[in-house]
């Protein structure tokens, strides 16, 4: 896990004036299960698309598997050997399911037979129904057994799971950790921010383009806190000017901080402001996620 | 005989995987010399990365709990085993001492501390008394 698989530096893309993505710098170990997460029209899909050579950046520039993805000729060779599914799950509508496996396999010389029949199985895909006519979580399984069948490397996935109940995103989910297993590398976005916790080891978060956060998960929930506090009497916002504090709410006699780090200072400061109750919370992905949204 | 870990809890997953195993080997589920699962199979069968499950058993070597032979897998120690008195009671004792800590922020005396220890201790006594 120390070498990064899929870098980006500085990545931009403008639609005219609107800045879709600013300046986006990732790197994605290798072997890794990464999330990225942010809120509709966040630039996860523009980013993505311009990693695969679909789309042009306006700056900056990315590396997959240490090519360059604005090089067509290398952009060709990077999509041999990273898989994708796309946020609309494009397939071709007039096929059948059968004909649609049948044609993808044909590109992909280390397609996995074995495994594209466990999940036909575990599906429950209807090998003769058209494209057309698959309901949107058939049409989602369909696009990842085409992506996970050909033996790639990386796995570059927008939304994996959408579409899905919950039983059939539990699948998805074991299946990804077991392609971890065997040393794929997972990059994925999802809305579903408990999915992301659950299997991820390494999260970015991006908002308006910008990258707010890139940190272990872990790390993230060993060091992220809420800390609620009462005083006698009440304070003003400015008493907490302190660094690792993220966001301040103070409520009459009331406050309640959101912290990144250095929970240690922020505790004796309280103690020295002369908090009558302070308590210390762990957090959850989805508060982060939440809070480092509005903190800016 | 793993249950799958909380992810929206604050604690991070391989501290939980840490502490259920653990627990399974205090109950005397798994003894010394006993195998656990390899990597793949547990964080396919509890969905977690298999990074994490690694994490875990790199922490369990570490302390003691677990020795990784290489190639064949992780197995509980000895010293695991007759260690997680010692464990138990340094994970309470840290419990204690956040609990007295918050207390005392609380604006509550050492004494009064002191004496809702017992008087929780003497009701437990008598709870057990009277049955």
């Amino acid at each position: 896990m120390s070498s990064a698989i899929l870098e980006t530096v500085a990545l931009t893309k403008h639609y005219g004036r609107f800045e879709a993505v600013r300046e986006l710098s990732l790197a994605v170990p290798a072997g890794s299960i990464s999330g990225f997460l942010g809120q509709n029209g966040a630039g996860k899909s523009s980013t993505i698309k311009m990693l695969l050579g679909m789309m042009r950046p306006t700056g900056g520039s990315g590396r997959i598997f240490g090519l360059n993805i604005e090089e067509p000729s290398e952009s060709i060779e990077i999509r041999q050997r990273a898989a994708f599914v796309s946020e609309d799950k494009r397939l071709y509508d007039y096929m059948t399911v059968e004909q649609m496996i049948r044609f993808t396999r044909s590109f992909f010389p280390g397609w996995r037979g074995e495994l594209e029949q466990r999940l036909l199985r575990e599906f429950e895909l209807p090998l003769d129904r058209k494209i057309k006519k698959l309901s949107k979580g058939m049409r989602t399984q369909t696009a990842l057994l085409l992506a996970f069948c050909r033996g790639a490397e990386l796995l570059i996935l927008d939304e994996p799971t959408e579409g899905l109940d919950p039983v059939n995103i539990e699948k998805v989910l074991e299946l990804l950790v077991g392609f971890a297993a065997e040393g794929t590398t997972v990059f994925f976005s999802s809305h579903q921010i408990a999915e992301v916790e659950q299997i991820a080891d390494r999260v970015f978060i991006i908002d308006k383009g910008r990258l707010l956060l890139d940190a272990p998960l872990d790390e993230m929930k060993e060091e992220y806190r809420r800390i609620n506090m009462v005083f006698d009497t009440p304070l003003q916002t400015p008493a907490f000017a302190l660094e690792g504090i993220e966001r301040v709410r103070v409520d009459g006699r009331s406050v309640s901080i959101f912290a990144s780090h250095n929970i240690e200072g922020i505790l004796n400061h309280a103690h020295a402001l002369h908090a009558t109750s302070v308590d210390v919370l762990p957090v959850s992905l989805k508060e982060i996620f939440l809070e480092s949204l509005k903190a800016r | 005989m793993f249950i799958k870990p909380n992810p929206t809890s604050g604690v991070p997953i391989y501290v939980q995987v840490m502490e259920q195993i653990k627990h399974v080997i205090e109950t005397g589920a798994l003894r010394p010399g006993d195998q656990l699962p390899g990597i793949r199979a547990l964080a396919e069968s509890l969905v977690m990365n298999p990074n994490t499950v690694a994490k875990v058993y790199r922490e369990l070597e570490h302390e003691g709990v677990l020795e990784l032979r290489h190639g064949m897998g992780a197995f509980v120690t000895d010293k695991g085993h007759s260690r997680s008195r010692t464990n138990k009671l340094q994970a309470a004792q840290s419990q204690v001492k956040q609990l007295v800590e918050k207390l005392r922020r609380q604006g509550l005396s050492e004494d009064e501390v002191r004496r809702l220890f017992e008087a929780e201790l003497i009701r437990e006594e008598e709870l057990l008394g009277t049955r």
